[in-house]
């Protein structure tokens, strides 16, 4: 069996600190006792163990934020609500994503969504197919939200850019009515 | 009562049709809604959330303030939605500092939030607010299948701040379903994700497809004649799902999908139509001759 060893120049110091600034300390009380990996959907059928992970983050491996592992959780809280040390998963994944995407590692089909939200207001915008359908049921052809209300999107897109989130997912303005 | 509606995505824009179901239902057990003009995306609680904590912080607030100016408590018909909404109202009612912060930018747009109102979800105003008993008398017509419950996980997950008690047993829904004239098959891994979560649909399909599948046969294999749902992203996953499923691994479950409200629509006297049951991707003909309607 082929040992793999780390070298400390692998080791990224700056990230436990950021995990702890993000509120995620507690993960520091993992005892490495897997069940989280036995409770997860995504691991039943990939090879993602989510005690891996959170060991890798522990010892600053800052390869977790390029894995497309990091990305395979749904989010389902179950490790979450099981954990016997009441560790922080699933916002210590929360956190490492976000310093993913800060770091510029976002999957396009992501990024796409985030440009969706921005230009729409909506994730999943209305399209005509779907308009259709809301004519034939009696509702308003458009929904009463930010696809209804110019100002309202408008607002939204203010906070977008107040907070940096546009550069952060390379939103494009240009073309934007 | 009356209640600020929350729409969130995929129900006004993919699935109208629980969006119908809701709207015609509800009132018809007193709870009269009105809409959040102008609202957006929640921001989905796996996707915006992990890009960014605060964009998905500031876009919750101003969604939350404009129920707050309606001076209404809020009603999701989303999991994800109702994760977002209720954790992010608890953030800035709890975190000085936070709230301080959001503040700042919603003045930008004149808002604020004050923290005056709640976050409930549907299956929360169903079962607390109007109660099964009121649910059992608005019955004309008993629909007596055999349904696989699926209460999805951010309805129960994080226990904190939800109502519910058990995340590994719970049955408030099964009693919901039951009332309806409906039986609650008993399937394995019940209580697992659908695998729509987290940007994993988007990110990672045929992982998402792989989880579901999991799922479809657990509930097959229980006898399940059709899905029972609270949240239109699982509701989404199953369905449109099913299709995936058939296209890339050539299985085909037949399972119809039905949103609470839908399954509470035809039980009030509805006809599928009007609840907008045959829109769904998988065929529900075969269901709707089943129940005999």
């Amino acid at each position: 069996m082929k040992q793999e060893i780390i070298a400390l120049g692998e080791i990224n110091e700056k990230l436990l600190k950021e995990l702890k600034k993000a509120g995620v300390a507690n993960i520091v009380f993992c005892v490495q006792c897997g069940t989280c990996s036995a409770s997860c959907p995504s691991g039943r059928v990939t090879a993602f163990r989510t005690r891996q992970l959170i060991r890798k983050a522990l010892m600053g491996l800052s390869e977790v934020l390029k894995s497309d592992e990091l990305w395979l959780c749904t989010t389902c809280y179950t490790c979450l609500e099981r954990c016997p040390r009441k560790v922080e998963t699933v916002p210590a994944i929360i956190a490492l994503r976000n310093m993913a995407v800060e770091s510029g590692n976002i999957n396009p089909r992501h990024r796409d969504i985030a440009h969706m939200f921005i230009r729409y207001g909506h994730a999943v915008p209305i399209n005509e197919e779907n308009v259709k359908k809301r004519e034939s049921l009696g509702l308003p052809a458009v929904p009463p939200t930010t696809h209804s209300f110019k100002q309202a999107l408008e607002e939204l897109q203010t906070l977008v850019k107040k907070s940096g989130f546009d550069k952060k997912v390379d939103f494009g303005w240009e073309g934007q009515k | 009562m009356k209640l600020a509606l929350y729409l969130g995505c995929v129900i006004p824009n993919r699935y109208p049709g629980i969006e119908a179901a809701t709207r015609k239902a509800l009132p018809k057990l007193g709870v009269e809604l009105l809409d959040m003009n102008g609202a957006s995306c929640c921001p989905a609680p796996g996707v915006i959330r992990s890009f960014d904590k605060k964009i998905w912080l500031l876009t919750a607030a101003r969604n939350l303030s404009i129920a707050e100016e309606m001076g209404l408590d809020v009603i999701t018909l989303c999991n994800g939605c109702y994760a977002s909404l209720k954790e992010a109202n608890h953030i800035l009612k709890t975190e000085e500092e936070k709230r301080k912060e959001v503040n700042m930018s919603l003045a930008e747009i004149s808002r604020e939030f004050k923290g005056s109102i709640k976050v409930k979800h549907l299956a929360e105003v169903l079962y607390f607010d109007v109660g099964v008993k009121a649910i059992k008398e608005a019955v004309k017509r008993k629909i007596q299948v055999k349904a696989a419950v699926f209460y999805g996980c951010h309805l129960l997950k994080p226990r904190e701040l939800r109502p519910w008690g058990s995340v590994e047993k719970p049955t408030f829904l099964d009693e919901m379903v039951k009332v309806l004239g409906a039986e609650s098959v008993p399937y394995r891994d019940k209580m697992m994700c659908c695998g729509a979560g987290g940007a994993l649909r988007s990110g990672a399909l045929d992982v998402s497809l792989n989880i579901v599948c999991e799922r479809l046969e657990a509930m097959k294999e229980a006898g399940a004649e059709c899905i029972v749902n609270v949240c239109p992203f699982c509701h989404l996953q199953f369905d449109l799902g099913q299709r995936q499923i058939a296209m890339k691994l050539g299985e085909n479950f037949n399972m119809p999908v039905i949103y609470y409200t839908q399954l509470l629509g035809l039980a009030m006297g509805f006809t599928p139509q009007e609840l907008g049951i045959h829109m769904n991707a998988t065929d529900c003909k075969s269901f709707i001759e089943r129940i005999g309607i």
